[in-house]
């Protein structure tokens, strides 16, 4: 884990990257999450004042976007698209299932801290579903079975 | 051996990697030299992934290849398709747009000039910008992003907008890529498979309006084609497309890929634009236009990939070729993304002008399932269910809008016969209650009260389906942008058309 000294000095780093940017906001809360797994509340004033915001408009920035997470994710992500053409070809059976096997809710994480489940609306593998983002890999033509080998090798 | 298997998102959600893998080992074994080329995809989803052999009549096809199968692409077999070019998907088609899509190596722009690459914008150079907005405006294209809004026209209001160099200030070209319409995939396919083709629009729309400084917004779930764009763009800068002196002609354009986070209303190109600033993405209202005071305040084209990957063509091939195909005020091609439940998914780049009967039956086959099919929604979330009944609507933007429809991004998600199409509206309500923007209240209560208003009818409730019928006239007209005014149209034609669906829980209560 990170104390606050370290993350200062690599959101440092990350505001550096960025400095002759415009608009850097997003890209900015990108890094950082990409670096910690998630947005340390925090790294906020720090982000604020180098962009000229108040702390207020930060946070109201990172909490309108639905991929910013406040808390860190399990181990691992996984992502299942609920959008219509999948549900056309069953997504959601296999949500269902996913929830039933894993004892989780859109947006939970498993006890353990091993798999975090997340809704998602189309990953554009539209002919190809119902579809998912395993741990940012696209996998297609998802079935029950599918699902419980990709958990199996989660755990 | 020269071997193509694509390195497209659709092409490795079905276990391109995995068959790249297979076939490096097979080879070896063999001891047979090859080269791999990761294409992108020809379109043909269903035959994902489509690997490809270079032999002295042309491409050989072998697909949907599998690990287990690879020893096919060196002996023959079953999934040997034949020459790619002679496959009947792709001889219907009429690609313009999509003509290098799958074809060369997407970050080479080798290949990309010696496939016609770059003949657009080396005659758009030697224009003036006045002329490469009149040619896009002859050629009759319009914005492929949904609202079919005219792209030389909005070019022209950008082209005649004032700034003041001196100070700094600049025009700034923007790729709408936030691709979010369930059953869309067109801009993904193309930022994979050809990006230069984007990038060379972009930097003809540069050159017609004046602009210096290009965006593509894109969006996270894309991360193959993120990963693709940032590699091309990489290439142009280096090899001089890019930057302060773009083919040696001395003028500039530079080009930043940008990445959403997960919210489909900035695909609305105001919230877009506040999105890139860093700021939350809630939709401006309009006027300004964003041709006069977009990014940061100044002059902005905001135009979908698809448009502006159409404009190569239009350059290099001349405005009345481009005008020569399409119906009525839809000119020149569109790629329709062939989705959901069918049995030949893909994209399909053709003239405007095809019924659904066409395209779903004869080019997709049917369903996948085998069953009938129900209905098929166009133009993603916020298009209408068209039943079959209405299958022989010609596709254009005049005979859809006629239809109480949109044609949208050009995408279409088919269901069969056992779609639920209450559960349908239900879920498009919840869709636009959770991507609401907020900042109005049709939209934002308006929504949370459809999701609540269809479970009431799901549990019986009959009397709840005319609030369900005012609740859509009221998100219709007062909401600010289309996600709170057009979601009425995936609810309302739901239950315009299949109204059984709504009233059968009531049945089923009764009895
Ligand atoms: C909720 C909403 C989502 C939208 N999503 C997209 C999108 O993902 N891509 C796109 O090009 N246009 C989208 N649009 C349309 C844009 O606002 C805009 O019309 C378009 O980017 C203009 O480009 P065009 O003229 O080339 O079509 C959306 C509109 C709304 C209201
Ligand atoms: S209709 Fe919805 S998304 Fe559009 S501006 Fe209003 S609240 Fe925002
Ligand atoms: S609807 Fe699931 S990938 Fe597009």
């Amino acid at each position: 884990m990170l104390d606050s000294v370290d993350i200062a000095a690599r959101v440092e780093e990350i505001l550096a990257a960025h400095s002759g940017t415009e608009g850097a906001l997003l890209p900015i809360l990108h890094s950082v999450q990409e670096s910690f797994g998630y947005v340390p509340e925090e790294v906020l004033p720090q982000i604020a004042q180098h962009q000229n915001i108040s702390k207020a408009e930060a946070y109201g920035v990172m909490t309108f976007y639905h991929d910013f997470r406040a808390k860190p994710a399990g181990t691992h992500v996984l992502k299942l698209c609920r959008a219509e053409s999948c549900q056309t070809m069953g997504a959601d059976r296999v949500a269902a299932h996913a929830k039933e096997t894993l004892g989780l809710d859109w947006h939970e994480t498993t006890p353990d801290g091993k798999i975090t489940l997340e809704p998602i609306f189309c990953l554009g593998l539209c002919a190809c579903g119902p579809s998912a983002l395993v741990d940012g890999k696209v996998v297609g033509r998802l079935t029950e079975a599918k699902l419980d080998a990709i958990v199996k090798g989660m755990r | 051996m020269r071997i193509w298997i694509p390195r497209d998102a659709s092409a490795k959600a079905l276990g391109a990697e995995e068959v790249v893998t297979a076939v490096k080992a097979e080879a070896a074994r063999r001891g047979v030299e090859v080269t791999i080329t990761r294409n992108g995809s020809r379109g043909m989803v269903w035959l994902e992934p489509l690997v490809e052999v270079e032999t002295p009549e042309g491409r050989v096809a072998f697909g949907p290849m599998t690990p287990e199968d690879v020893a096919q692409i060196f002996d023959g077999g079953e999934l040997a398709l034949g020459l790619t070019e002679d496959l009947p998907w792709l001889r219907a088609q009429t690609r313009l747009t999509f003509a290098r899509c799958g074809i060369i190596d997407p970050v080479s722009l080798d290949e990309y000039r010696a496939h016609g690459g770059l003949k657009g914008l080396t005659r758009a150079l030697a224009m003036t910008g006045a002329e490469v907005v009149q040619e896009v405006l002859n050629s009759g294209l319009r914005g492929r992003g949904g609202a079919g809004f005219p792209t030389g026209i909005k070019w022209k209001t950008v082209h005649d907008a004032p700034i003041k160099p001196e100070l700094g200030e600049k025009k700034y070209i923007v790729t709408n890529a936030d691709e979010g319409d369930s059953g869309t995939f067109a801009d993904r396919m193309i930022m994979e498979g050809d990006p230069f083709t984007l990038i060379e629009g972009m930097i003809i729309a540069g050159i017609a309006v004046g602009a210096t400084k290009g965006f593509i917004y894109s969006r996270s779930e894309y991360p193959d084609a993120n990963e693709v764009m940032a590699a091309a763009i990489a290439v142009g800068r280096v090899e001089g497309l890019l930057g302060q002196n773009v083919l040696g002609s001395g003028k500039v354009f530079e080009l930043e890929l940008r990445v959403g986070a997960g919210a489909y209303v900035c695909g609305e190109e105001t919230a877009l634009l506040n999105s890139l600033e860093g700021k939350r993405g809630t939709v401006r209202a309009k006027p300004p236009l964003p041709a006069l005071q977009g990014f940061m305040g100044r002059p902005t084209v905001v135009n979908n990939v698809i448009s502006l990957a159409s404009v190569p063509v239009i350059l290099a091939e001349g405005a009345e070729h481009y005008a020569s195909f399409g119906i009525g005020r839809s000119k020149g091609t569109i790629p329709l993304q062939i989705a959901g439940n069918v049995k030949h998914g893909g994209l399909f780049e053709i003239a405007f002008g095809l019924t659904l009967d066409r395209i779903v039956n004869e080019i997709g086959g049917g369903t996948a399932s085998g069953r009938p099919v129900k209905a098929v929604q166009v133009g993603g979330p916020l298009g209408a269910w068209i039943p079959v009944s209405q299958f022989d609507t010609p596709f254009g933007y005049e005979e859809y809008a006629g239809q109480n429809a949109l044609i949208g991004h050009a995408g279409l998600t088919v269901a069969d016969d056992t779609a639920d199409m209450m559960a349908m509206a239900r879920f498009a309500m919840e869709f636009c209650a959770i991507e609401s923007c907020g900042k109005c209240t049709p939209c934002r209560i308006g929504a949370v009260r459809g999701v609540e208003t269809l479970d009431r009818i799901a549990r019986g409730d009959t009397a709840a389906i005319p609030l369900l019928t005012d609740l859509c006239e009221t998100m219709k007209s007062g909401s600010l942008c289309a996600l709170g005014g057009f979601t009425p149209y995936p609810v309302m034609s739901a239950l315009t058309h299949f109204p059984d669906d709504f009233t059968g829980a009531a049945r089923e209560a009764a009895e």
